[in-house]
């Protein structure tokens, strides 16, 4: 059981936004007529969400009145509920995992960088960016060490990846969810091992879904003379994506460097992922790395 | 290994597209019509006769549970309800099928609901997994936009399918918690009986299954019970999704047949514990809250119910946490304590005070501030939790901290030696003389 009080200073009122309102009231269809008090978990975590990522005390009496339920029965959820901040938090939330499958993968060790970064837990730093706390487990343990930064995962973290995480937020750069390492999701590192064939691929071996678009991309049967360049010198690329580029026919730093935008769907599409080729700035590297190779031959 | 045309979560890894089409193309919605046809009855025969238990982790049989909900005529309605408060430490599989595959669990709630007469299904996900509730919720509008459910949908049998969520609490993980929560209440279990199936939701007969037991049923139905009975060994039949965590190289989720062995399942799809296979010091094989085995029980272990049963630890949720060599063995399972103290939902005296109490004696040990004496003592202690709370929350606190006991004693045991000879050497001295 963990103990947890209202904070000192509260604001003076709390209510939903029109949206809200609105919004709440959809959610009371979801339950039957006398049973509203189902939807107290959902709205409260809405006004959590109004107020900035806390819940205060006016909210709570809010949402109380709303749903026609004692107060002191919402301020037992609000207290119960260990999501529901009951003291302001950063900008940008940090919750990290710190039970048994992330701690054996260094979970201790990231707790140094918030504390180096951020401060203590459960305190605001100065400039209202960051706040942490440890949590116990948030279910995504093949992926470990990970935090979830307000709605997000961020997985697979290393001290490294995570100071650079939270400088990237502070600095409000996009970010990529989920695992920070080259992998999908829960899939092991360097490829699947089960479905090498894609999972549609039984039922639709007569149709296939994904006619393969036509592609007008610049590709070679092979390398050239003096064979194909390292393209896993891309940050980002692995050597997976490196062969499924050799396999396509790209084989050249100067190749990914021509890339045109759809150049970049077609690959994207072969590749089967969306948007990493622009984030990672694969063209602006391929560019350096082919005039480098350039230079040097 | 298992066949890939014996796979259910064919989207395990979001490779491929998660929407209806793709689902479709996966096999998702194929025939459902047919099978509506086919009634209640027959769902529920075929889903025994598959062999399906449940994969939430106590591994009860579905089809036996579904069968105890009262025949169809009595004045309340009833209710299907899944738990997808995935929060066992070591377990994130409903997870992958709730964001990747959610469309197999849709549609194994329109069969389940059939099956139990139940017009309403609420889908229970934990507060923290706020996109896994966005996809989930996006594939069900999809679902009620193609009439696949919803009041008079394609198949005849009126289905409404509800996503609600928790906000942080293991305990509503527990079927009666979370129903209590999803009354608006604190999430403390009830008392059984009665049982959900006679007095569940909203007082009305309900039935709560884990978001893998429900979406593995369209693929039984279609491709028959004898199917998925084939598969596995017997009493323990059927695919099961795997969460490998913590000293592997690879850590991944996977489905494997059960009864998979152990160092299959680490060695092919893991790639292999870090620093070799005999650097293995133990493994967690089903989530925190079974025992830990030591690595030479490791060695030809089959992952099912009954085999991990007959070595005093469980399949539960098929969650295996891997520690080699170099982990604290001691400190892990403090870790665990911890985690057990802070979930602990404070009804029953036994778990609110002996979670706590555990873990303090725990911590000492990891440091080696204790007597020997205390072992035997903590030990006793778990035996007091174990069984003696209203829920299950208890005994999962306890059994980590047996297993600690009983296969690393050694350790804790020089643990304390080390410690009193850095802080009075003379004494241990004098000890190891005598």
């Amino acid at each position: 059981m963990s103990v947890r009080r209202l904070d000192i200073n509260q604001p003076d009122e709390f209510s939903f936004s029109k949206e809200n309102e609105r919004w709440a009231a959809d959610q009371l269809k979801k339950y039957p007529k006398d049973k509203q008090a189902s939807a107290v978990i959902p709205l409260l975590w809405r006004a959590q969400e109004q107020a900035d990522g806390w819940l205060p005390e006016p909210a709570i009496r809010y949402v109380a009145d709303l749903l026609a339920m004692p107060q002191i029965r919402v301020l037992e959820i609000a207290t119960f509920y260990t999501m529901f901040n009951l003291s302001p938090v950063g900008r940008h939330f940090v919750q990290l995992c710190g039970t048994t499958p992330c701690w054996l993968r260094g979970a201790e060790d990231l707790k140094e960088v918030c504390r180096r970064v951020i401060g203590e837990p459960g305190q605001v730093r100065e400039d209202g960016q960051f706040s942490w706390i440890e949590v116990e487990c948030l279910g995504a343990c093949v992926n470990a060490p990970m935090v979830q930064i307000n709605a997000d995962y961020y997985e697979d973290l290393t001290p490294e990846s995570l100071e650079a995480l939270l400088e990237d937020l502070a600095e409000g750069r996009e970010v990529a969810t989920g695992p920070q390492v080259e992998r999908t999701n829960a899939c092991p590192m360097g490829g699947p091992t089960t479905l090498l064939n894609g999972g549609a691929q039984r039922q639709t071996r007569s149709t296939p879904t994904r006619a393969p678009a036509k592609a007008k991309i610049k590709t070679l049967r092979k390398a050239r003379k003096g064979g194909p360049d390292r393209l896993i010198e891309i940050s980002g690329i692995g050597p997976k994506i490196e062969n499924q580029l050799y396999e396509l026919g790209i084989f050249h730093f100067d190749q990914v460097a021509a890339w045109t935008k759809a150049d970049v769907a077609w690959i994207n599409e072969q590749l089967r992922f969306k948007g990493r080729i622009e984030r990672e700035g694969w063209i602006a590297q391929a560019k350096v790395l082919a005039k480098n190779a350039g230079g040097a031959s | 290994m298992l066949d890939d045309k014996d796979r259910i979560f064919r989207n395990l890894y979001g490779l491929e597209d998660w929407r209806l089409e793709g689902a479709k193309a996966r096999g998702a919605w194929d025939g459902t019509k047919k099978l509506v046809e086919k009634g209640p009855e027959w769902i529920i025969d075929e889903v025994k006769a598959s062999g399906l238990r449940g994969r939430g982790g106590a591994g009860f049989p579905t089809g036996l549970k579904w069968s105890f909900m009262p025949k169809p005529g009595g004045p309340r309605p009833h209710y299907l309800v899944v738990n997808a408060d995935e929060s066992e430490p070591g377990t994130c599989k409903d997870r992958e099928i709730m964001r990747h595959d959610p469309h197999l669990l849709i549609e194994g709630c329109l069969y389940a609901g059939l099956a139990m007469n139940a017009h309403v299904a609420y889908i229970y996900v934990r507060g923290e997994f706020i996109r896994e509730r966005e996809r989930l919720q996006a594939a069900i509008d999809e679902a009620y936009a193609a009439k696949l459910i919803g009041k008079n949908n394609r198949f005849g049998w009126d289905f409404d399918v509800f996503v609600h969520h928790g906000a942080g609490a293991y305990i509503c993980g527990e079927e009666t918690a979370l129903l209590e929560s999803l009354e608006g209440k604190k999430g403390q279990p009830r008392l059984k009986p009665p049982f959900p199936a006679n007095v569940g939701l909203y007082g009305a007969p309900t039935t709560v299954n884990n978001v893998e037991s429900i979406a593995v049923v369209p693929d039984i139905l279609r491709r028959g019970a004898t199917w998925f009975a084939g598969l596995g060994r017997p009493n323990n039949t059927g695919t099961k999704l795997f969460c490998i965590s913590g000293h592997v190289n690879n850590p991944c989720t996977v489905e494997e047949e059960m009864g998979v062995s152990l160092r299959e399942l680490i060695d092919r799809h893991a790639g292999g514990v870090r620093g070799g296979w005999d650097n293995l010091l133990a493994v967690i094989p089903g989530g925190s809250s079974v025992p830990c085995l030591p690595s030479p029980a490791c060695q030809s272990l089959h992952m099912d119910f009954d085999s991990l049963s007959a070595l005093k630890s469980g399949l539960g949720t098929a969650a295996v946490i891997v520690m080699d060599q170099s982990t604290d063995i001691i400190r892990a399972i403090a870790r665990l304590a911890y985690f057990y103290k802070h979930e602990s939902c404070g009804q029953c005296t036994p778990c609110r005070e002996g979670t706590g109490w555990m873990w303090r004696v725990l911590e000492r040990m990891a440091r080696g501030e204790a007597q020997k004496g205390e072992i035997d003592m903590l030990l006793d202690v778990t035996y007091q939790v174990e069984g003696h709370t209203i829920c299950a929350l208890g005994d999962a606190a306890a059994w980590p901290i047996q297993g600690l006991i009983r296969h690393f004693r050694h350790v804790i045991e020089e643990r304390i030696d080390d410690h009193q000879a850095r802080t009075s050497g003379t004494d241990a001295v004098r000890s190891a003389a005598e």
